[in-house]
């Protein structure tokens, strides 16, 4: 593919190349504005921006299946589901909050903020990267069409085999769940070894393993989690789907199956799950709260090392999910010592956090109440759970309330608040306006009260031995004041969830009226400050060079002779103005939505029609090609002999190539 | 701020090798999970079952497969060496030579796979035989799917696409043909050569 490009092109836009070309198949999308752009974009703030937006769509989604649970258990002997509804709607209420909120929630953080932290321009693979998504986009509303395909799935976001075999669940939810989830796990394996390749290959320079921010260092142990996990959830389904669709016998306990098969397996996803959920909140609350507290944050290398400690001993615990299923006192009290060890780690970042705030300048903005809320409901979350890891108090507690408690204190008041405080955080990074405070306040006393009213009284009723999954109740059990004043509090997180996507769209009104927010509206410690808001299309017009930890705070601050804080310059002095022009960025590109197209059609094939598979099949074959052989960027740029053209997605922006005429290349492409 | 160096890579491994490491690092865990349940069902004979792995597989022709299968790591070591080189040609010749001796391993699955469906062990016949077919078949589709992209990577080279600039590549998917070959050595000896 020697294209020679004579004609000297005036450097004007920082935008890909606009070339004047038919379109022809192998040719690149050259457009980067209107909604058509969004479907082929590259972009890593943009897949953010999608992957965020998605979250927030099955957010309200999984919100809904929640309030319809609470509504059907304010009062005994409700009658607003049915008992099979109710079990398709709990199931997906956990399959979309993990699947399709909380982990998508996380890869919205990690794409826009990993490459601005660390310095880079774009991830290691930028076409993988947009196909990630819609690869995930494809596998959850695969999963949430099976609502009008004759039922949603049934047997619970853990889907203990044999109870979801043909046998007991013969519509075809857990089909849909089985092969959907596949779809969606291939997004993460994927989007996973990118962001590795990304943070282990593409630091600025100087941006060493202990200066990374450790937002950056959390989502790199998710995606190391991600990669070992994601295989084993994988095979997990591959058997189900096996024994449901050909009748094989991975869970036929007649042919003499082993009923724990499932259990292990998906425990063995299952734990690491639980921190590839909360880690992400956990790096974003690292990041809010030195920022408002006007300090370091306490312990850097502490925090890290117990992030991968966290992320080590994660995969020594899936057995503490499974004490009253009879796999022995050997293994029980093995896992049992193993899951209070795992405490220690997690008790150290909040006392980190503590030790952070404490004696700083402490302002509490919307991000840093989120920040603190994470913190507090968090530990209460996590003593609930340590009480889990005391086998014998565990086999009161298993199946019931007490439960849907603990759980839900550690992932809505973890991973939520955290996520939440992050988007209040970055808004104004990513937007280019800010998210109103006000409202801000009202959305976290709203969701932290109405938090505290939902799940608190879990305890209780859990303790009173209220079953979990049930779909409902006769009175006189003592399970209706507690039950009825769990709905109303479901209803006030709701109101939360509508203060905040009010505030977003008033907020969006009065952006222009209100003053810009400049590079760093909070006075930020990380690289991702250090650039124009909303961050230009290629970051930094120059590659940062990093000197220490929180490089860009010491040199906004540093200490005359007395050890007083004294400002050396303002973020508007020394932060990059994003005006630069000339860099060459990858082109957007069509294949790797067209690739996602094709694999919810062999899911359906599998399920319905295996006609279906040949045309998803062929799809995604002929996108792979496709993907391949399109050139590696705007055909109009020079690209030297062949050799680094499939690939090399990074190649012009500053990554991929090494050899001489990759220089050649950025003056002669007509990028600008 | 300093200006860092634009093409800055922080360490000398390219993103694509770096990628396909973490690839196959995942691929361990497929693998593993699928061979622990294997080891779980191999001894799970229902009582009176007529046909024992035993008595099914045939080592003298697994053992001749894997061996080719093997000799291809090595028809694979050679095609990396030649594009390196930049030796088109001979590159051509061990591509298909490695993708050649691939199919002859898959053939050697198909026929097995269809001697034992005839004896009366099919995938559903009983644990297993299910847990049987998955494992050896879940290898067999890495297997081809290493046959597609050496086969492409022979396309690329007749077309031109493929030159000595693009050895990487080769040596990439040759990362994968080599994982794919250890992970058959770890299956036969667990599959065919432990004790049933």
């Amino acid at each position: 593919m020697a294209i020679v490009e004579d004609t000297p092109r005036e450097l004007t836009t920082g935008q890909p190349a606009v070339a004047e070309r038919p379109l022809g198949v192998l040719t690149r999308p050259t457009s980067t504005e209107g909604w058509k752009s969004w479907l082929t974009t590259v972009d890593h703030k943009r897949i953010g921006i999608l992957y965020g937006a998605a979250a927030i769509f099955f957010f309200v989604v999984g919100g809904i299946e929640a309030l319809l649970i609470r509504l059907q258990l304010a009062r005994p002997g409700a009658t607003v589901l049915g008992a099979d509804l109710y079990n398709q709607v709990f199931t997906m209420h956990g399959v979309t909050m993990i699947f399709l909120v909380a982990m998508p929630l996380g890869a919205a953080f990690a794409n826009y903020l990993i490459p601005l932290q660390i310095g880079t321009r774009d991830v290691a693979f930028p076409r993988l990267n947009a196909f990630s998504f819609w690869c995930f986009l494809a596998g959850a509303i695969f999963i949430n069409t099976s609502w009008f395909l004759g039922g949603a799935p049934d047997g619970g976001w853990f889907a203990y085999a044999p109870n979801t075999g043909v046998l007991f669940s013969p519509s075809n939810g857990m089909d849909f769940f089985a092969i959907g989830l596949q779809i969606t796990g291939i997004a993460s394996l994927l989007s996973a070894i990118n962001l590795i390749v990304t943070v282990v290959n593409l630091r600025a320079p100087g941006m060493t393993w202990f200066r990374m921010p450790v937002f950056t260092w959390m989502m790199l142990v998710v995606q190391v989690l991600l990669l070992f996990a994601i295989p084993v959830i994988t095979l997990a389904l591959f058997l189900l789907m096996f024994d449901r669709l050909w009748g094989a016998n991975f869970f036929n306990v007649e042919a003499g199956a082993d009923p724990l098969l499932w259990e292990h397996l998906f425990w063995i996803f299952g734990h690491p799950e639980v921190y590839i959920l909360i880690l992400p909140a956990f790096g974003a609350v690292s990041e809010i709260i030195p920022v408002f507290s006007r300090k370091p944050i306490f312990g850097y290398k502490f925090m890290i090392f117990s992030g991968i400690a966290i992320g080590f001993m994660g995969w020594g615990v899936w057995a503490h999910h499974m004490f009253a299923s009879g796999i022995g006192p050997i293994s029980v009290a093995a896992f049992s010592v193993s899951t209070m060890f795992i405490a220690v780690p997690t008790g150290v970042k909040i006392l980190n956090w503590m030790a952070t705030m404490w004696g700083g300048r402490l302002r509490f903005t919307t991000p840093m109440l989120f920040a603190v809320g994470l913190v507090s409901m968090f530990t209460i979350g996590g003593l609930s759970g340590v009480t889990h890891s005391v086998a014998p108090a565990d086999t009161q507690q298993t199946d019931t309330y007490y439960i849907v408690a603990h759980f839900h204190y550690v992932v809505f008041g973890g991973v939520i608040l955290g996520l939440f405080g992050g988007m209040y955080f970055w808004w104004p990074k990513v937007f280019g306006y800010a998210l109103d405070d006000r409202a801000g306040k009202w959305n976290f006393w709203l969701m932290l009260i109405g938090f505290n009213v939902t799940f608190g009284p879990m305890h209780l009723l859990g303790l009173q031995g209220m079953s979990r999954r049930i779909q409902t109740y006769s009175s006189g059990q003592g399970f209706d004041l507690w039950n009825m004043v769990a709905t109303i509090g479901s209803f006030m997180i709701a109101l939360s969830v509508l203060v905040f996507v009010g505030n977003i769209l008033q907020s969006y009104r009065t952006r222009n009226r209100r003053p810009p927010v400049g590079p760093d509206p909070w006075d930020g410690r990380s690289l991702e400050w250090a650039t124009a808001s909303p961050t230009p299309v290629h970051n930094f017009d120059y590659v940062p060079v990093v000197e220490s930890l929180d490089d860009f705070w010491h040199r906004k601050w540093g200490e005359d002779e007395d050890g007083n804080i004294v400002r050396l310059a303002t973020a508007e002095q020394i932060a990059q103005t994003g005006e630069r022009r000339d860099v060459h960025l990858p082109s957007p590109s069509y294949w790797p939505l067209v690739v996602a197209i094709g694999l919810p059609i062999i899911g359906y094939g599998l399920i319905f029609n295996y006609w279906l598979c040949m045309v998803g099949g062929a799809i995604v074959l002929g996108g792979v090609y496709a993907w391949i052989m399109e050139p590696t960027d705007d055909p109009d740029a020079a690209h030297g002999p062949d050799g680094h053209d499939d690939h090399h997605d990074g190649d012009g922006d500053g990554n991929g190539a090494t050899t001489d005429e990759s220089e050649a290349e950025e003056l002669e492409a007509p990028v600008g | 701020m300093e200006h860092g160096d634009e093409h800055h890579r922080s360490t000398p491994l390219s993103h694509e090798k770096l990628a396909m490491w973490a690839f196959l690092g995942s691929e361990c865990l497929l693998f593993g999970g699928l061979i622990s349940t294997y080891m779980l069902y191999k001894n799970k004979l229902p009582e009176g079952t007529a046909i024992s792995p035993g008595e099914l597989f045939d080592i003298p022709f697994t053992s001749v497969t894997t061996f080719v299968l093997l000799m291809s790591s090595l028809t694979m070591v050679l095609s990396v060496s030649s594009i390196t080189r930049g030796d088109l040609r001979r590159n051509r010749v061990w591509l298909l030579t490695t993708a050649l001796l691939g199919a002859v391993f898959i053939g050697g699955q198909v026929y097995e796979f269809t001697a034992f469906y005839n004896e009366g062990a099919g995938f559903t016949t009983n644990l297993w035989s299910s847990a049987f077919f998955t494992l050896t078949g879940f290898h067999g589709v890495h297997v081809s799917i290493g046959i597609v992209m050496l086969m492409s990577l022979f396309i690329g080279n007749l077309t031109g696409r493929i030159t000595k600039a693009s050895a990487e590549k080769v040596e990439i998917i040759g990362l994968y043909w080599h994982f794919v070959d250890i992970v058959w050595i770890v299956i036969f000896t667990i599959v065919y050569l432990f004790p049933q």
